[in-house]
């Protein structure tokens, strides 16, 4: 019975933003925990734990994930970009000179998928854009000054 | 703008924006400490049951647990009006998801296998499951003796007996005799239930006792001074030992404003003799335990002669504050003291009641009792002015509030105190492009409508709520400015930069404002809530500019060898004003004026300042009569949308605030506030609601189940405009603006469905589903 409770732990290995970090975890361990815990990558935030509102999104292995629904397991030896490795994103300045940040909460994640989707579609039309965004909340902006954002954004991915 | 402002009035850019954008602020969560413990709750899986027992046999066995707090150890209630709740329960359990015990662990892991294991056994009572069940003779008690608890403030009547928290009268005028003169009278009933703030950081707080007796709180609230005051009263601590920290706060919208998880924060750190605790709440905790947005069901009747003049209202609320009253008691009162909207109506006739239920108990939210009167009054609007044959737009004009006229409360309102709700309402039939509100025909068999409504609310704060605020100038001549306003996504931090900079004539890059919130170096500051930071935080910011300005002329006059009264201060200098080329630099006179032979006077320019509200009354038990709040700001919110009436689904086109809110400090800021308010609002009218089965359990206590609108499924297009009558008590003529996007929004929305369909849609939320029901029983 005291079967989950006594687990060992292991030494993880993962590329973080260009860098190579080690970080000590159980087995059942999340990569959200993993970052923000382990390797005090506090960007990605713990919102819903339920991969239902994307506050917790990173990029791994080029494809923009919910932290809080991935292993941390699963996460080693695939490159892993959080918030904090985006610091040129043209999608961080466009949020700032567009107003589309007010308590900033959800910014990190909204950066990071903004990022991904024109990393994938650097010309998405609205649809895509759309499909893209629904997977993460913000209570605060109304999602217009986002959704300027991002079009603005797309001039830094063009070619 | 007034010519020649120097910050006021411009879109400077917010100054959290590059560290938030970069993912590097920290929030309360992101605070790692070696060593740090971890608290988890267990809670109650009924919403109404006498508690046999809590065995905690099993829990103990989970390695790394260090204390079990169960409810017999604090038997005690507590609260910020009335005290009516146990920090954990005792005895009996009134909500699903009510705390009843605490585990402390190691590792959060651990405390979570922990609270799992603890086996509570219930005795079922009978479940109160909406307010009308709890008013009905005879219902289940929630409370056994709700006449019994300790009073915090005037204001509260609860009934012993009753499932009646609080009972707030309004009496004004004849009203019984008005009903005579009525050429029309309208009366109708609306409904919505319970809903959630949702802020996306889910509320988190942490606790530890030194040594010396200090209990250091960090945590994402709205209120640290009022968590000082929370644990002084109920946990027989001395007030000045607390300490309470706040980060920045990731949006809060009312539901950080009341303490809730500290208390139990703090019970946890003493537990384990005062080490570091952290409570985290999840997100189905965050919704289910943690206080939530109010339900409400209403009835209105209006009155009025032919040529559409109102003579008589009567409202009755029915507010469904859950299983404690908590705020829910202030929202049933500020709903009361404005219940007419902003209307001359010369007899009103308010019976508010705060309701106990077996639901998750409510607290304050964006607009307090506004956005939920509005919906039933607007609404109600609409209908009489159908009745009586007027424009819905011309019915409001003939009506609209002004100067000379006195509130419900007769309270009396002048040029200075109201925001013009006239202006405000022409304004958006102009820009709405208002057209009678009658349904059109558009492309692909769809329909589109417009619905308006207009709006208006007064902060009705503690009758003592203030601010103050600390300005130290820097070696280089720049500025610290220290104040307990709380930046939880409005932006504040950057209006009282701007305020300062203003009276200053500094640019904001030399202000720094320190953006974390210390209740031990910070001065008093009552909450950040009720939009009245902008007023209260910005006086004593002008304040403390003022202390600072005569400070520095004094040092400068020294330099200068000249009279005080003769020298000016801006960009940076203190100069002559007679021959302003003679002066002296901040810098050189920042920690006092040094002569050349070293002689030194004067020292750091430190400049305080504070600022409380003015002739502010509790209301009288029987009539209401006082004055709750210092201002009144006005608007007009209006929506287009297209309905396609095969399936009732519909698009929220346009939507649309005109504000009264004064001078408004930071437009770009201030348009932020009101299109964040329009999608709360919308949000909440359109998808939002807490769904019960009938034993009151909470079925949608998940972002997943909870409905609310996401990215793309906002209005097309949102328009903002501000009507700027100054207030002449705010700071350079501003009033409150922070809820007032969200008031107006349900009741236009509804008004442009019923519109469109034919149906009187009077419940919330308005899914196609709903809309569909409505328009299925038949058009008015």
């Amino acid at each position: 019975m005291n079967r989950s409770i006594r687990q060992s732990k292991t030494v993880y290995r993962l590329n973080v933003n260009g860098e190579t970090k080690e970080a000590m975890g159980r087995p059942a361990d999340l990569l959200l925990d993993t970052l923000r815990t382990g390797l005090g990558l506090t960007g990605a935030k713990k919102a819903c734990k339920n991969g239902d509102c994307g506050a917790c999104t990173v990029i791994v292995g080029g494809d923009a994930v919910h932290a809080c629904l991935m292993l941390t397991a699963e996460a080693e030896g695939k490159p892993v970009r959080t918030i904090e490795g985006l610091a040129d994103s043209p999608v961080q300045r466009a949020f700032v000179d567009h107003w589309a940040i007010q308590c900033g909460f959800c910014t990190p994640g909204f950066i990071v998928k903004g990022h991904s989707l024109l990393e994938h579609h650097p010309d998405a039309d609205d649809e895509t854009v759309e499909e893209w965004l629904q997977s993460n909340l913000c209570r605060c902006t109304g999602y217009a000054e986002i959704k300027d954002a991002i079009q603005a954004a797309k001039k830094g991915f063009a070619d | 703008m007034e010519q020649g402002w120097y910050s006021v009035g411009q879109p400077e850019q917010r100054i959290d924006a590059e560290e938030k954008a970069r993912g590097t602020v920290r929030f309360v969560g992101d605070y790692l400490s070696p060593g740090l413990m971890h608290a988890k709750l267990v809670t109650s899986e009924r919403a109404h049951a006498e508690i046999r027992s809590v065995d905690v046999t099993e829990a103990w066995k989970v390695p790394g647990v260090r204390a079990i707090i169960t409810g017999e150890m604090f038997p005690f209630h507590i609260g910020p009006i009335l005290a009516d709740r146990p920090p954990l329960a005792f005895k009996k359990v009134r909500y699903c998801g009510e705390p009843l015990a605490i585990i402390v662990a190691d590792a959060e892991d651990q405390a979570k296998q922990a609270a799992e294991r603890v086996v509570v056994t219930y005795d079922p009572l009978p479940v109160v499951n909406s307010p009308s069940d709890a008013m009905r003779p005879g219902s289940p008690l929630v409370h056994e003796d709700a006449g019994s608890y300790q009073k915090l403030i005037s204001n509260v009547y609860p009934v012993s007996g009753t499932n009646i928290g609080s009972h707030i009268k309004i009496r004004k005028g004849d009203a019984g005799a008005a009903w005579a003169q009525c050429d029309e009278t309208v009366t109708a009933s609306y409904s919505f239930n319970l809903t959630d703030h949702a802020a996306m950081e889910p509320r988190a707080a942490m606790a530890e006792i030194n040594p010396s007796g200090k209990i250091i709180i960090h945590s994402c609230s709205q209120s640290p001074f009022t968590i000082k005051k929370v644990l002084n009263q109920f946990f027989n601590v001395e007030l000045g030992n607390v300490i309470v920290h706040i980060p920045l706060v990731g949006g809060a919208f009312g539901g950080k404003g009341t303490v809730q998880l500290e208390p139990l924060a703090y019970l946890a750190s003493k537990a384990v003799g005062g080490k570091l605790v952290r409570l985290e709440y999840s997100r189905e905790e965050d919704m289910r335990t943690a206080p939530c947005h109010i339900g409400l069901e209403a009835t209105v009747r209006l009155g009025a002669d032919k040529d559409g003049r109102l003579l008589a209202g009567q409202y009755t609320f029915l507010f469904d504050s859950g299983a404690y009253t908590d705020q829910g008691a202030g929202v049933t009162r500020a709903a009361a003291l404005d219940c007419t909207g902003p209307y001359d109506i010369a007899n009103v006739w308010c019976d508010s009641y705060c309701v106990y239920t077996n639901h998750p108990y409510a607290t304050s939210f964006r607009g307090y009792g506004h956005p939920e009167l509005s919906f039933a009054v607007e609404r109600t609007m609409d209908k009489l002015a159908r009745r009586l044959g007027l424009d819905p737009v011309e019915f409001r004009l003939r009506n609209a509030i002004k100067p000379g006229d006195e509130t419900p409360t007769q309270a009396v309102l002048t040029a200075n105190n109201i925001g013009d709700s006239a202006q405000c309402l022409l304004r958006a039939k102009e820009l709405i492009g208002w057209d009678g509100g009658k349904a059109r025909e558009a492309a692909g068999g769809k329909v589109r409508s417009k619905g308006l409504s207009l709006f208006w609310k007064t902060s009705t704060t503690a009758t003592n709520a203030q601010a103050g605020a600390v300005i130290k100038f820097e070696a280089d001549g720049s500025v610290n400015l220290n104040c307990a306003a709380i930046e939880l996504g409005q932006g504040t931090k950057t209006v009282l930069a701007q305020i300062l900079s203003e009276k200053l004539k500094m640019p904001l890059s030399k202000i720094r404002v320190t953006m974390e919130v210390n209740t031990q170096y910070d001065p008093h500051q009552w909450r950040t809530v009720a939009s009245s930071t902008t007023f209260l935080a910005g006086r004593a910011v002008m304040s403390a500019a003022d202390d600072a300005i005569a400070k520095l002329k004094k040092t400068a006059a020294v330099a200068l060898q000249c009279a005080e009264e003769d020298l000016d201060i801006g960009d940076g200098r203190v100069y002559y004003r007679p021959a302003p080329e003679f002066g002296v630099d901040i810098q050189e006179i920042a920690l006092g004026y040094k002569f050349p032979n070293g002689h030194t006077v004067s020292g750091q320019v430190i400049g305080v300042g504070k600022h409380v509200q003015t002739h502010l009354t509790p209301m009288d038990e029987k009539t209401g009569f006082g004055k709750p709040g210092p201002w009144w700001s006005v608007g007009a919110q209006a929506v287009e949308i297209e309905l396609d009436p095969a399936d009732y689904s519909y698009r929220v086109l346009k939507a649309l605030t005109v504000l009264d809110g004064g001078t408004i400090i930071n437009p770009r800021m201030a348009e932020q506030q009101m299109r964040g308010g329009m999608y709360l609002g919308l949000s909440f009218a359109s998808t939002e609601s807490f769904r019960f089965d009938a034993e009151g359990i909470v079925l949608n206590p998940s972002l997943r189940d909870y409905q609310m609108l996401r990215f793309g499924e906002e209005p097309a297009e949102y328009m903002v405009d501000f009507v700027q009558t100054p207030s002449a008590a705010g700071p350079y003529g501003a009033r409150g603006i922070g809820e007032y996007g969200v008031i107006g929004m349900a009741p236009a929305l509804a008004n442009a469905l019923s519109a469109a369909t034919g149906a009187e849609l009077d419940e919330l939320p308005l899914t196609p589903e709903t809309v569909w029901r409505a328009a299925g029983e038949g058009s008015r």
